[in-house]
Protein backbone atom coordinates (compact mmCIF):
# COMPACT_ATOMS: atom_id res chain seq x y z
CA UNK A 1 0.00 0.00 0.00
CA UNK A 2 1.13 3.43 -0.91
CA UNK A 3 2.23 5.95 1.92
CA UNK A 4 1.07 9.27 1.61
CA UNK A 5 2.79 12.50 3.49
CA UNK A 6 0.05 13.69 6.07
CA UNK A 7 0.94 17.06 7.85
CA UNK A 8 -0.98 19.08 10.73
CA UNK A 9 -0.18 20.91 13.10
CA UNK A 10 0.14 19.74 16.41
CA UNK A 11 0.45 21.16 19.75
CA UNK A 12 1.83 24.54 17.67
CA UNK A 13 4.42 22.56 16.14
CA UNK A 14 3.93 21.56 12.81
CA UNK A 15 4.68 17.79 12.03
CA UNK A 16 4.68 15.58 9.30
CA UNK A 17 4.77 11.76 8.75
CA UNK A 18 4.18 9.31 6.07
CA UNK A 19 1.86 6.70 6.62
CA UNK A 20 -0.62 4.36 5.33
CA UNK A 21 -4.17 6.04 4.41
CA UNK A 22 -6.07 3.35 7.02
CA UNK A 23 -3.24 4.78 9.47
CA UNK A 24 -5.70 5.80 12.93
CA UNK A 25 -5.02 9.36 14.28
CA UNK A 26 -4.58 7.79 17.45
CA UNK A 27 -1.63 5.81 15.78
CA UNK A 28 -0.17 8.62 14.17
CA UNK A 29 0.24 10.51 17.20
CA UNK A 30 1.98 8.40 19.02
CA UNK A 31 3.86 6.03 16.52
CA UNK A 32 4.64 8.52 14.15
CA UNK A 33 5.04 11.11 16.28
CA UNK A 34 5.93 9.94 19.32
CA UNK A 35 3.03 11.50 21.33
CA UNK A 36 2.00 8.79 23.52
CA UNK A 37 -0.04 10.59 25.90
CA UNK A 38 -3.29 10.36 23.72
CA UNK A 39 -4.17 6.41 24.85
CA UNK A 40 -5.62 3.66 22.80
CA UNK A 41 -8.31 2.20 25.73
CA UNK A 42 -10.95 0.47 24.01
CA UNK A 43 -10.11 0.71 20.49
CA UNK A 44 -14.15 0.91 19.40
CA UNK A 45 -14.97 4.57 19.65
CA UNK A 46 -16.43 3.78 23.00
CA UNK A 47 -13.65 4.61 25.82
CA UNK A 48 -12.26 7.86 25.47
CA UNK A 49 -9.41 7.73 26.36
CA UNK A 50 -8.01 8.78 22.87
CA UNK A 51 -9.86 11.79 22.73
CA UNK A 52 -7.90 14.79 21.37
CA UNK A 53 -9.14 18.45 19.86
CA UNK A 54 -9.39 18.61 16.05
CA UNK A 55 -9.71 22.22 14.50
CA UNK A 56 -11.28 23.15 18.18
CA UNK A 57 -13.21 19.67 17.63
CA UNK A 58 -13.08 17.62 20.80
CA UNK A 59 -12.36 14.31 18.55
CA UNK A 60 -11.85 10.72 19.58
CA UNK A 61 -8.51 10.46 17.64
CA UNK A 62 -9.16 6.46 17.03
CA UNK A 63 -12.07 7.27 14.23
CA UNK A 64 -10.66 9.49 12.32
CA UNK A 65 -8.47 8.74 9.42
CA UNK A 66 -4.72 10.46 9.78
CA UNK A 67 -4.74 11.06 6.21
CA UNK A 68 -8.46 13.19 6.79
CA UNK A 69 -6.78 15.40 8.78
CA UNK A 70 -3.84 16.59 6.38
CA UNK A 71 -3.46 20.45 7.14
CA UNK A 72 -5.35 20.39 10.90
CA UNK A 73 -4.96 21.61 13.82
CA UNK A 74 -4.89 19.41 16.86
CA UNK A 75 -4.42 20.05 20.57
CA UNK A 76 -3.58 16.89 22.85
CA UNK A 77 -2.78 15.86 26.45
CA UNK A 78 0.65 17.04 25.73
CA UNK A 79 -0.21 20.41 24.58
CA UNK A 80 -2.54 21.60 27.45
CA UNK A 81 -0.32 22.99 29.63
CA UNK A 82 1.20 26.30 29.02
CA UNK A 83 5.09 26.02 27.86
CA UNK A 84 6.33 27.08 31.30
CA UNK A 85 4.86 23.68 32.37
CA UNK A 86 2.40 25.27 34.16
CA UNK A 87 -0.71 23.12 34.15
CA UNK A 88 -4.21 23.76 32.33
CA UNK A 89 -6.61 24.74 35.05
CA UNK A 90 -8.51 21.01 34.36
CA UNK A 91 -5.10 18.96 34.80
CA UNK A 92 -4.87 21.08 38.14
CA UNK A 93 -8.55 20.35 39.26
CA UNK A 94 -7.51 16.57 38.21
CA UNK A 95 -4.75 16.65 40.68
CA UNK A 96 -6.54 18.78 43.39
CA UNK A 97 -8.96 16.71 43.60
CA UNK A 98 -7.69 13.26 42.76
CA UNK A 99 -9.96 12.80 39.99
CA UNK A 100 -8.03 9.61 38.89
CA UNK A 101 -6.26 6.43 40.26
CA UNK A 102 -4.39 4.49 37.87
CA UNK A 103 -4.42 6.94 34.94
CA UNK A 104 -4.63 5.37 32.28
CA UNK A 105 -8.04 7.08 31.23
CA UNK A 106 -6.60 10.77 32.50
CA UNK A 107 -5.61 12.22 29.07
CA UNK A 108 -9.03 11.68 27.14
CA UNK A 109 -11.11 12.56 30.22
CA UNK A 110 -8.73 15.64 30.65
CA UNK A 111 -9.53 16.47 27.12
CA UNK A 112 -13.72 15.80 27.31
CA UNK A 113 -13.90 17.88 29.92
CA UNK A 114 -11.72 20.72 28.54
CA UNK A 115 -14.45 20.45 25.21
CA UNK A 116 -17.22 19.84 27.90
CA UNK A 117 -16.67 23.38 29.90
CA UNK A 118 -16.29 25.08 26.65
CA UNK A 119 -19.80 24.59 25.75
CA UNK A 120 -21.18 25.11 29.60
CA UNK A 121 -19.20 26.56 32.36
CA UNK A 122 -21.90 25.79 34.80
CA UNK A 123 -22.45 22.48 34.22
CA UNK A 124 -24.62 20.71 37.17
CA UNK A 125 -23.30 17.28 38.30
CA UNK A 126 -25.63 15.54 36.18
CA UNK A 127 -24.28 17.52 33.28
CA UNK A 128 -21.28 16.50 34.05
CA UNK A 129 -21.81 12.71 34.00
CA UNK A 130 -24.15 13.31 30.93
CA UNK A 131 -20.83 15.51 29.14
CA UNK A 132 -19.00 12.24 30.09
CA UNK A 133 -20.37 9.45 29.10
CA UNK A 134 -17.90 8.81 26.12
CA UNK A 135 -15.07 8.62 28.54
CA UNK A 136 -15.20 5.48 30.84
CA UNK A 137 -13.16 4.71 34.12
CA UNK A 138 -12.83 1.40 35.59
CA UNK A 139 -11.38 2.52 38.82
CA UNK A 140 -12.80 6.21 40.33
CA UNK A 141 -16.13 5.31 40.05
CA UNK A 142 -16.49 8.49 38.67
CA UNK A 143 -17.10 10.39 42.14
CA UNK A 144 -13.52 12.43 42.41
CA UNK A 145 -13.78 12.87 39.00
CA UNK A 146 -16.91 15.17 38.76
CA UNK A 147 -15.25 16.91 41.60
CA UNK A 148 -12.53 17.93 39.82
CA UNK A 149 -14.93 19.22 36.83
CA UNK A 150 -16.81 21.27 39.18
CA UNK A 151 -13.40 22.75 40.65
CA UNK A 152 -11.81 23.38 36.82
CA UNK A 153 -15.29 25.54 36.28
CA UNK A 154 -14.92 27.17 38.89
CA UNK A 155 -10.98 28.16 38.74
CA UNK A 156 -12.04 28.77 34.79
CA UNK A 157 -15.07 31.43 35.88
CA UNK A 158 -12.16 33.03 38.76
CA UNK A 159 -13.74 31.66 41.38
CA UNK A 160 -11.70 29.56 43.21
CA UNK A 161 -9.12 31.88 45.48
CA UNK B 1 -7.78 -2.21 15.10
CA UNK B 2 -6.69 -1.62 11.50
CA UNK B 3 -9.17 -1.38 9.07
CA UNK B 4 -8.13 -3.16 5.82
CA UNK B 5 -6.14 -1.22 3.58
CA UNK B 6 -8.22 1.20 0.96
CA UNK B 7 -7.00 4.32 -1.09
CA UNK B 8 -8.14 8.07 0.07
CA UNK B 9 -9.56 10.57 -2.42
CA UNK B 10 -10.51 14.06 -0.85
CA UNK B 11 -13.69 14.85 -2.83
CA UNK B 12 -13.00 18.26 -4.51
CA UNK B 13 -16.55 18.81 -5.47
CA UNK B 14 -19.26 16.61 -5.45
CA UNK B 15 -19.73 15.83 -8.99
CA UNK B 16 -16.06 14.34 -8.32
CA UNK B 17 -17.66 12.54 -5.53
CA UNK B 18 -20.47 10.73 -7.80
CA UNK B 19 -17.73 10.36 -10.44
CA UNK B 20 -15.52 8.16 -7.85
CA UNK B 21 -18.25 6.18 -6.53
CA UNK B 22 -19.75 5.41 -9.65
CA UNK B 23 -16.11 4.29 -11.08
CA UNK B 24 -15.23 2.32 -8.17
CA UNK B 25 -19.01 0.62 -6.79
CA UNK B 26 -16.56 -0.46 -3.76
CA UNK B 27 -15.60 3.04 -2.60
CA UNK B 28 -17.65 4.50 -0.16
CA UNK B 29 -18.47 7.90 1.41
CA UNK B 30 -16.88 9.48 4.04
CA UNK B 31 -18.55 12.38 5.99
CA UNK B 32 -18.54 11.87 9.85
CA UNK B 33 -17.27 8.86 9.98
CA UNK B 34 -18.99 7.89 13.28
CA UNK B 35 -20.55 4.47 12.05
CA UNK B 36 -18.14 3.69 8.90
CA UNK B 37 -14.54 3.94 10.68
CA UNK B 38 -15.85 1.84 13.59
CA UNK B 39 -17.03 -0.72 11.33
CA UNK B 40 -14.27 -0.72 9.14
CA UNK B 41 -11.93 -1.07 12.26
CA UNK B 42 -14.39 -4.41 13.23
CA UNK B 43 -13.94 -5.36 9.34
CA UNK B 44 -17.69 -5.35 9.25
CA UNK B 45 -16.96 -2.73 6.32
CA UNK B 46 -13.82 -2.96 4.03
CA UNK B 47 -14.10 -0.59 1.02
CA UNK B 48 -11.15 -0.33 -0.99
CA UNK B 49 -11.48 3.26 -1.56
CA UNK B 50 -12.72 6.21 0.94
CA UNK B 51 -14.22 9.34 -0.89
CA UNK B 52 -13.87 12.45 1.93
CA UNK B 53 -16.51 14.85 1.34
CA UNK B 54 -16.54 16.62 4.35
CA UNK B 55 -14.80 19.49 2.39
CA UNK B 56 -17.98 20.09 0.50
CA UNK B 57 -19.03 23.60 1.91
CA UNK B 58 -22.33 23.58 0.07
CA UNK B 59 -23.49 20.73 2.43
CA UNK B 60 -22.93 22.50 5.31
CA UNK B 61 -26.09 24.37 5.82
CA UNK B 62 -29.56 24.41 7.76
CA UNK B 63 -31.87 26.68 6.28
CA UNK B 64 -35.44 27.31 7.56
CA UNK B 65 -38.26 28.75 5.80
CA UNK B 66 -41.37 26.46 4.54
CA UNK B 67 -39.24 23.90 4.54
CA UNK B 68 -36.27 22.82 6.60
CA UNK B 69 -33.04 22.33 4.92
CA UNK B 70 -30.37 20.44 6.43
CA UNK B 71 -27.08 19.82 4.70
CA UNK B 72 -25.51 16.22 4.58
CA UNK B 73 -22.31 17.19 6.41
CA UNK B 74 -24.47 18.96 9.39
CA UNK B 75 -23.27 17.68 12.67
CA UNK B 76 -25.57 16.64 15.43
CA UNK B 77 -24.18 19.26 17.64
CA UNK B 78 -24.37 21.55 15.32
CA UNK B 79 -27.96 20.80 14.58
CA UNK B 80 -28.46 20.71 18.65
CA UNK B 81 -27.23 24.18 19.04
CA UNK B 82 -29.21 25.81 16.63
CA UNK B 83 -31.79 28.02 18.25
CA UNK B 84 -33.89 29.03 14.76
CA UNK B 85 -34.53 25.29 14.15
CA UNK B 86 -35.11 24.46 18.10
CA UNK B 87 -37.76 27.05 17.97
CA UNK B 88 -39.74 25.17 15.08
CA UNK B 89 -38.85 21.82 15.71
CA UNK B 90 -37.76 20.85 18.99
CA UNK B 91 -37.54 17.29 18.90
CA UNK B 92 -34.28 17.89 17.27
CA UNK B 93 -32.55 18.56 19.92
CA UNK B 94 -34.10 16.65 22.29
CA UNK B 95 -33.21 13.85 20.24
CA UNK B 96 -29.82 14.61 20.08
CA UNK B 97 -29.47 14.88 23.21
CA UNK B 98 -30.33 11.22 23.84
CA UNK B 99 -27.75 9.75 21.06
CA UNK B 100 -23.84 9.01 21.44
CA UNK B 101 -21.66 11.54 23.47
CA UNK B 102 -19.97 14.97 23.11
CA UNK B 103 -17.18 13.47 20.50
CA UNK B 104 -19.77 11.45 18.14
CA UNK B 105 -22.03 14.30 18.38
CA UNK B 106 -19.31 16.58 17.63
CA UNK B 107 -18.73 14.65 14.19
CA UNK B 108 -21.60 12.45 13.55
CA UNK B 109 -24.11 13.72 10.77
CA UNK B 110 -27.67 13.46 10.28
CA UNK B 111 -27.48 12.65 6.72
CA UNK B 112 -24.89 10.04 7.33
CA UNK B 113 -27.21 8.78 10.18
CA UNK B 114 -30.07 8.71 7.65
CA UNK B 115 -27.50 7.04 4.83
CA UNK B 116 -25.78 4.23 6.93
CA UNK B 117 -29.67 3.49 8.24
CA UNK B 118 -28.41 1.63 11.75
CA UNK B 119 -31.81 0.42 12.63
CA UNK B 120 -31.02 1.37 16.34
CA UNK B 121 -30.36 4.92 15.46
CA UNK B 122 -32.24 7.65 16.85
CA UNK B 123 -32.51 10.38 13.65
CA UNK B 124 -33.90 7.92 11.57
CA UNK B 125 -37.37 7.43 13.11
CA UNK B 126 -37.74 11.46 14.26
CA UNK B 127 -37.48 12.07 10.26
CA UNK B 128 -39.76 9.41 9.46
CA UNK B 129 -42.24 10.84 11.84
CA UNK B 130 -41.39 14.34 10.48
CA UNK B 131 -41.81 13.75 7.22
CA UNK B 132 -39.77 14.76 4.31
CA UNK B 133 -37.90 13.92 1.55
CA UNK B 134 -34.24 12.77 1.15
CA UNK B 135 -32.73 14.35 -1.38
CA UNK B 136 -29.41 13.05 -3.62
CA UNK B 137 -27.17 13.25 -6.49
CA UNK B 138 -26.11 10.61 -8.74
CA UNK B 139 -24.23 10.54 -12.16
CA UNK B 140 -27.60 10.66 -14.11
CA UNK B 141 -28.35 13.77 -11.88
CA UNK B 142 -30.48 14.82 -9.02
CA UNK B 143 -33.45 12.84 -7.48
CA UNK B 144 -35.64 12.92 -4.28
CA UNK B 145 -36.89 10.33 -2.28
CA UNK B 146 -39.88 10.73 -0.11
CA UNK B 147 -38.85 9.38 3.45
CA UNK B 148 -41.60 6.84 2.93
CA UNK B 149 -39.61 5.59 0.50
CA UNK B 150 -36.31 5.48 1.29
CA UNK B 151 -35.73 3.07 4.37
CA UNK B 152 -35.84 -0.44 2.88
CA UNK B 153 -34.47 -2.74 5.31
CA UNK B 154 -31.27 -3.05 7.96
CA UNK B 155 -28.65 -0.38 6.58
CA UNK B 156 -30.49 -0.65 3.08
CA UNK B 157 -31.59 2.46 2.00
CA UNK B 158 -33.17 3.83 -1.87
CA UNK B 159 -30.13 5.33 -2.49
CA UNK B 160 -28.47 4.02 -5.83
CA UNK B 161 -24.29 2.94 -5.72
CA UNK B 162 -23.25 5.97 -7.53
CA UNK B 163 -25.94 8.26 -4.96
CA UNK B 164 -24.58 10.65 -2.79
CA UNK B 165 -27.20 11.68 -0.29
CA UNK B 166 -26.87 15.82 -0.44
CA UNK B 167 -29.65 17.18 1.98
CA UNK B 168 -32.70 16.05 3.79
CA UNK B 169 -35.84 18.55 3.48
CA UNK B 170 -38.62 18.41 6.48
CA UNK B 171 -41.76 20.10 6.07
CA UNK B 172 -41.33 23.24 8.62
CA UNK B 173 -44.19 22.18 11.55
CA UNK B 174 -46.80 24.51 12.40
CA UNK B 175 -46.44 26.76 15.34
CA UNK B 176 -48.80 25.28 17.73
CA UNK B 177 -46.98 21.41 16.91
CA UNK B 178 -46.24 18.81 19.32
CA UNK B 179 -43.36 16.17 19.16
CA UNK B 180 -41.55 14.14 21.39
CA UNK B 181 -38.97 11.57 20.80
CA UNK B 182 -38.64 8.80 24.12
CA UNK B 183 -36.07 6.16 23.95
CA UNK B 184 -35.13 3.12 25.97
CA UNK B 185 -31.44 2.79 25.30
CA UNK B 186 -29.07 0.52 25.85
CA UNK B 187 -26.91 0.42 28.90
CA UNK B 188 -23.76 -0.09 27.38
CA UNK B 189 -24.24 0.83 23.81
CA UNK B 190 -26.82 3.95 24.64
CA UNK B 191 -28.45 3.18 20.95
CA UNK B 192 -31.78 2.63 21.09
CA UNK B 193 -33.54 -0.62 22.05
CA UNK B 194 -36.71 0.76 21.52
CA UNK B 195 -37.04 4.98 20.56
CA UNK B 196 -40.83 6.07 19.60
CA UNK B 197 -41.35 9.37 17.90
CA UNK B 198 -44.68 11.23 17.97
CA UNK B 199 -45.52 14.26 16.12
CA UNK B 200 -48.65 16.39 16.39
CA UNK B 201 -49.42 18.87 13.83
CA UNK B 202 -53.12 19.90 13.38
CA UNK B 203 -55.25 17.55 12.89
CA UNK B 204 -52.13 14.97 12.42
CA UNK B 205 -50.71 12.87 14.83
CA UNK B 206 -47.62 10.43 13.18
CA UNK B 207 -45.89 7.84 15.54
CA UNK B 208 -42.87 6.22 14.45
CA UNK B 209 -40.68 3.46 16.11
CA UNK B 210 -36.78 2.85 15.73
CA UNK B 211 -34.69 0.49 17.31
CA UNK B 212 -37.35 -2.78 17.33
CA UNK B 213 -37.75 -3.30 14.32
CA UNK B 214 -35.20 -3.55 10.71
CA UNK B 215 -36.11 -0.02 9.90
CA UNK B 216 -37.92 2.96 10.82
CA UNK B 217 -41.94 2.15 10.88
CA UNK B 218 -44.89 4.51 10.93
CA UNK B 219 -47.28 2.51 14.18
CA UNK B 220 -50.45 3.02 11.78
CA UNK B 221 -52.46 1.13 14.47
CA UNK B 222 -51.81 3.49 17.16
CA UNK B 223 -52.53 6.54 14.22
CA UNK B 224 -55.59 5.41 13.37
CA UNK B 225 -56.46 4.58 17.48
CA UNK B 226 -56.48 8.42 17.27
CA UNK B 227 -58.92 9.36 14.80
CA UNK B 228 -60.90 10.55 17.18
CA UNK B 229 -58.12 13.23 18.70
CA UNK B 230 -55.96 12.41 22.12
CA UNK B 231 -57.51 11.78 25.11
CA UNK B 232 -56.74 8.67 27.94
CA UNK B 233 -59.06 6.72 26.09
CA UNK B 234 -57.31 6.68 22.72
CA UNK B 235 -54.27 7.08 23.62
CA UNK B 236 -54.89 3.60 25.65
CA UNK B 237 -56.16 2.12 22.86
CA UNK B 238 -53.41 3.84 20.41
CA UNK B 239 -50.72 1.59 22.62
CA UNK B 240 -52.70 -1.32 23.14
CA UNK B 241 -52.30 -1.35 19.30
CA UNK B 242 -48.83 0.44 18.87
CA UNK B 243 -47.49 -2.82 17.04
CA UNK B 244 -50.13 -3.95 15.08
CA UNK B 245 -48.81 -5.25 11.57
CA UNK B 246 -45.16 -4.71 12.88
CA UNK B 247 -42.28 -7.02 13.05
CA UNK B 248 -40.94 -6.46 15.83
CA UNK B 249 -36.92 -7.61 16.75
CA UNK B 250 -35.30 -9.30 19.37
CA UNK B 251 -31.96 -9.66 20.57
CA UNK B 252 -29.93 -10.96 23.29
CA UNK B 253 -30.94 -7.85 25.33
CA UNK B 254 -34.28 -7.41 24.68
CA UNK B 255 -36.44 -10.31 23.45
CA UNK B 256 -39.45 -9.71 21.13
CA UNK B 257 -41.94 -9.90 24.25
CA UNK B 258 -39.86 -7.87 26.04
CA UNK B 259 -39.22 -5.02 23.50
CA UNK B 260 -43.15 -4.60 22.14
CA UNK B 261 -43.72 -4.32 25.75
CA UNK B 262 -41.42 -1.19 25.88
CA UNK B 263 -43.19 0.08 22.57
CA UNK B 264 -46.61 0.21 24.27
CA UNK B 265 -45.23 1.82 27.29
CA UNK B 266 -42.93 4.62 25.27
CA UNK B 267 -46.18 4.96 22.20
CA UNK B 268 -48.51 5.78 25.82
CA UNK B 269 -45.92 8.21 27.32
CA UNK B 270 -45.10 10.12 24.07
CA UNK B 271 -48.83 10.56 23.16
CA UNK B 272 -49.26 12.03 26.55
CA UNK B 273 -46.93 13.95 26.76
CA UNK B 274 -48.40 15.71 23.03
CA UNK B 275 -52.07 15.43 24.40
Amino acid sequence: MDLVNVTMTVNGVERSAEVEPRTLLVHYLRDALGLTGTHVGCDTSQCGACVVEVNGITTKSCTMFAVQLDGANVTTIEGLADSDGTFHPVQEAFWAEHGLQCGYCTPGMIMSVNALLQRNSTPTDEEIREGLEGNLCRCTGYHNIVNAVKHAAAEMRGEND
Amino acid sequence: MIPVAFTYHRAETLDDAVARITENPDAKILAGGHSLVPAMKLRLAAPSELVDITGLSELKSVSIGDAIEIGALVTYNELMDNDELHAVCPIFRSAIEQLGDLQVRARGTFGGSVAHADPAADLTGVFLALGGTVHARGHKGDRSIPVEEYFVDLWTTALAPDEVLTCITIPTPGPDAKMVYLKHRHPASGYAVVGVAAIRDGDSVRVTLTGATSKPERLIGAEQALADGLNTETIQAAAEHATDGVVINGDLYADEEYRSHLVRVLVKRALEAIA
